[in-house]
């Protein structure tokens, strides 16, 4: 792998107009994935999905170049219908349209960024590959006092073409002073066998508003690695929705500081899966400082042979006194060989605390199934309603009555 | 100086040592050592193939590294892997023979070896450094057919059983110190209670470090036959000292078929000064093993004592049926670490796990709960509950929880609580509103925060228990 790794590195230095900065500052990060490679399962955060075999297992060897300098064509199919939006497009990794026509364009500010920082602390080694192979990303600037009027969906799209690929990419997004931002990630694949690392740093300024809304709900057979930095200032407010369902493997990682006296994240997530699938969440969520709050709730489906898990952790420093943190897991394993994995983690230095967590898991209730089945619905029928309700109780959770109505009618749940 | 010692003494009353000739095996870990034990201990040639064969695996082992505590790194080779009182031998047939010095020690400790003392009978094995000094109730026991002995006596008298028995729980190749403790113990107690027999008393073992500069590794085994029940308890202190000395213990539990065994410790190593120097180092490694249908394990633990804990009292449900129990009071004041929890793992059809854990820490310590709740393919109809509760005192101190939880079995459930919290003012405004000074208040509260726990405890442990939550508090309220 680390010949591969070097030829096809030299071949981007080649190709795109980096500065011999950002070369050498790529490189330290190229050496420390070399050094590093694909996490496994030796690594605690990865003990559950070890995406290093993983990828042996279900791509091979793998390739980090890819050819950026001829646009695609988009295919308008993709867009979400009934629904005005603001759009980003990636095809293969590469940005073929930001379009922000609802906005007042003084409002926001798309810069190209190209100069990196060497900031990174190199825990993660997907980090270290994304900033080392990223071949161009652009950082989004919400102004003071504006509030986005549509949402901004994002569209991951990939074509047959790209095989045993592995795709970089990443954007960055600040909100200024009382801003507020919506973002829906859907991913369409049509091709197969690719690892897809993507990073998205979020800075959120005093009084601004993030909803994000993570919708993976095609089959897909690609595997990928999501990876969202969340830094929030005083009373801003943070929520994430995550549908995990269509891809092979997928792993959604939130790393949330709540820097910011007041400041709140909300995480919430679903597990649909069947057939062979392996989702995983893992969040991470720190309070830094007094007055701060966190919420999570995680709820399962599983079916055949798949497989989810929910690693969340809550830290609390011992400057974060009146933290309030909650979590919560649920799954309904409704086959003999699914499989839910989950830890649940607290770590707390300071005393004038509420910190709990929660986690169940089992099979549908019996007395329930029994209950509706002799007020004359079949066992399907019971089966649907209960599920229906057990996951609903997650969509309620989406703040924005819009995008509720997307997912529900994506999953089919009614109220 | 003196008044220095006694000053140090009211912290940790157990704190002093006994002056007494003692016979050492050279310090160092190496061949030679574990033939000296085995040689002195009289063992037979399977034992000692035993020993070596954990000693080779122990070479290519590692020591764990992803436990929370740090500590520096332990010099193996310097430390005396068997120390026993020089008067003991040979071993003293009746509490007549027993050095006059080492019954004094257990008697200021509160553990009358002399047996007309003993109003409620629980039979007593007293563990002195690396001996089992003297085993009372003897007879009472053996009139039953139970044997309640040293492990070395076990070994010589009852090999079959031990041959049988010892490593299947803990299997030679484990980990780091459970592979340690195999090649180098040098004592702990056995118990074997034949089928359809109710253990008539409780049966206790006393451990005491006494000698500076030793390590501690005793291996406990116990064996309850069908039908059978048996209580066991285990008490350990250690005296004050400067340096940190390892213990690193061995307990191996075989349940049978409708066998019961309940298994309570109250750990109370010294736990170091104010300032985290000295202090015992608790890396045991206890498990037990429901090997027959509906068997039933039970752990109970009071864990005030040690500078760092380290330790996983495991239950594997293997037999259709079986039921696994963990109750944990985990305390931590000024400088003390502990990582403690449980591991359930079920493999038998029906079988339940329950987990009580409450941790308290004060002052500048660090408390972990980590904990595995595994229910394979298997194990239809299984559940487990667990809650874990930490109490914070002051905001120097840490409490952390780390479960790991796998569910395989659609037709099983888990449930995981947990919370962490403080005491509140209106609790203690309550108390002190009724007379009670904060101390006392807190003392109560914390009392009825570890009630369910405690309850688990034989009686005359409970109180001592009890007694033992307040003194590790003391000096915690400001």
């Amino acid at each position: 792998m680390e010949n591969q790794l070097k030829n096809d590195f030299e071949k981007i230095v080649k190709t795109s107009g980096f500065s011999k900065k950002d070369i050498d500052i790529k490189k330290i990060y190229l050496n420390e994935f070399i050094k590093k490679g694909f996490p496994s399962r030796k690594l605690e955060n990865w003990k559950f999905s070890d995406i290093s075999q993983i990828i042996k297992k279900h791509i091979g060897d793998l390739n980090f170049y890819n050819d950026y300098s001829l646009p695609n064509k988009i295919d308008p199919s993709i867009f979400v219908n009934g629904l005005e939006h603001n759009k980003i497009v990636f095809i293969n990794g590469r940005i073929e349209k930001i379009e922000f026509n609802y906005e007042d364009e003084n409002k926001i500010e798309i810069k190209d960024v190209l100069e990196l920082n060497d900031k990174s602390n190199f825990e993660n080694s997907l980090v270290d590959l994304n900033n080392a192979f990223t071949n161009k990303y652009y950082k989004i600037v919400i102004k003071e006092n504006y509030a986005l009027k549509k949402p901004l969906v994002i569209y991951h799209t990939t074509k047959e073409s790209l095989h045993r690929k592995n795709i970089n990419l990443r954007l960055d997004f600040l909100l200024k002073k009382n801003s507020c931002l919506k973002i829906i990630d859907i991913s369409n694949d049509l091709s197969e066998k690719n690892f897809i690392n993507i990073l998205y740093n979020f800075e959120l300024n005093q009084d601004s508003i993030l909803k994000n809304y993570k919708i993976d709900q095609k089959t897909s057979n690609n595997i990928k690695y999501s990876f969202n930095n969340i830094d929030q200032d005083i009373n801003s407010v943070s929520e994430t929705f995550i549908l995990s369902s269509g891809s092979n493997f997928i792993k959604n990682e939130i790393n949330c500081n709540l820097n910011g006296k007041y400041s709140s994240a909300f995480i919430n997530g679903i597990f649909s899966l069947n057939e062979k699938r392996h989702h995983e969440i893992r969040t991470s969520i720190n309070h830094l400082i007094d007055n701060t709050k966190s919420y999570q709730l995680i709820k399962s489906v599983l079916e055949n042979d798949s497989k989810s898990v929910y690693q969340g952790k809550i830290y609390v420093n011992s400057d974060a006194q009146k933290t309030d943190g909650y979590q919560l897991s649920k799954a309904i394993l409704l086959s003999e060989n699914a499989e839910f994995n989950a830890k649940p983690e607290l770590e707390i230095y300071a005393d004038d605390v509420k910190c709990s967590h929660g986690s169940a898991s089992g099979n549908l209730n019996q007395e329930s199934i029994f209950y509706l089945m002799s007020r004359g619905l079949n066992y399907k029928q019971a089966k649907e309603l209960l599920i229906n309700g057990f996951l609903l109780d997650v969509i309620e959770k989406i703040t924005d009555s819009e995008i509720r109505n997307l997912v529900k009618s994506l999953i089919g749940v009614k109220e | 100086m003196r008044e220095k010692e006694l000053e140090k003494l009211k912290d940790y009353k157990y704190g002093f040592s006994t002056d007494i000739e003692t016979i050492k095996a050279p310090k160092g870990l190496n061949e030679e050592v574990i033939k000296f034990i085995s040689n002195i201990k009289k063992e037979p040639e399977w034992m000692l193939d035993w020993r070596l064969k954990a000693f080779n695996r122990l070479k290519v082992l590692k020591e764990p590294n992803w436990q929370k505590p740090k500590y520096p790194k332990i010099d193996y080779q310097n430390i005396y892997y068997y120390s026993a009182p020089k008067s003991t031998s040979e071993k003293p047939k009746n509490l007549k023979d027993l050095d006059p010095k080492i019954l004094e020690t257990y008697n200021k400790l509160g553990i009358p070896l002399q047996e007309q003392k003993r109003l409620n009978g629980i039979a007593v094995d007293a563990v002195f450094d690396s001996v089992s000094v003297a085993t009372t109730f003897k007879d009472t026991l053996t009139e039953k057919g139970i044997i309640f002995c040293s492990i070395s006596e076990a070994i010589q008298k009852h090999p079959d059983l031990v041959k049988k028995y010892i490593g299947s729980v803990i299997p030679i190749n484990d980990h780091y110190f459970a592979t340690l403790n195999s090649a180098v113990f040098t004592d702990g107690s056995f118990v074997y209670v034949p089928p359809n027999t109710r253990c008539p008393m409780e049966l206790s073992t006393y451990f005491r470090i006494n000698a500076s500069d030793t390590g501690q590794f005793e291996r406990t085994l116990i064996i309850a036959d069908k039908g059978s029940y048996v209580s066991y308890l285990e008490g350990c202190t250690a005296p004050m000292r400067d340096e940190n000395q390892l213990h690193a213990a061995n307990v191996e539990l075989v349940a049978l078929d409708n066998a019961e065994i309940k298994y309570s410790t109250v750990q109370n190593w010294y736990p170091g000064d104010k300032d985290g120097k000295g202090g015992i180092y608790n890396f045991v490694t206890k498990r037990g093993l429901c090997k027959g249908t509906n068997s039933k394990i039970s752990w109970t633990q009071v864990e005030t004592g040690s500078a760092i804990t380290w330790k996983y009292p495991s239950c594997i449900l293997k037999g259709d049926n079986s039921i696994g129990e963990f109750y944990s009071i985990a305390i931590t004041n000024n400088h003390q670490k502990a990582d403690t929890g449980t591991k359930m793992i079920h493999l038998g059809k029906n079988t339940k796990s329950k987990i009580i854990s409450k941790g308290i820490s004060a002052g500048f310590s660090d408390m972990t709960y980590r904990g595995l709740v595994d229910i394979s393919s298997k194990a239809h109809n299984s559940s487990n509950y667990t809650q874990c509760d930490s109490l914070l005192m002051g905001n120097k101190c840490g409490a952390h929880t780390v479960p790991y939880i796998k569910n395989k079995n659609s037709e099983s459930n888990i449930a995981h609580e947990a919370t962490t919290s403080k005491i509140s003012e209106e609790q203690l405004h309550y108390c002190q509103q009724r007379g009670l000074n904060s101390e006392e208040a807190v003392g109560l509260i914390v009392n009825g925060f570890c009630k369910e726990v405690l309850q688990q405890l034989p009686m005359e442990f409970a109180v001592e228990a009890q007694k033992l939550v307040g003194i590790s508090l003391e000096g915690s309220v400001g």
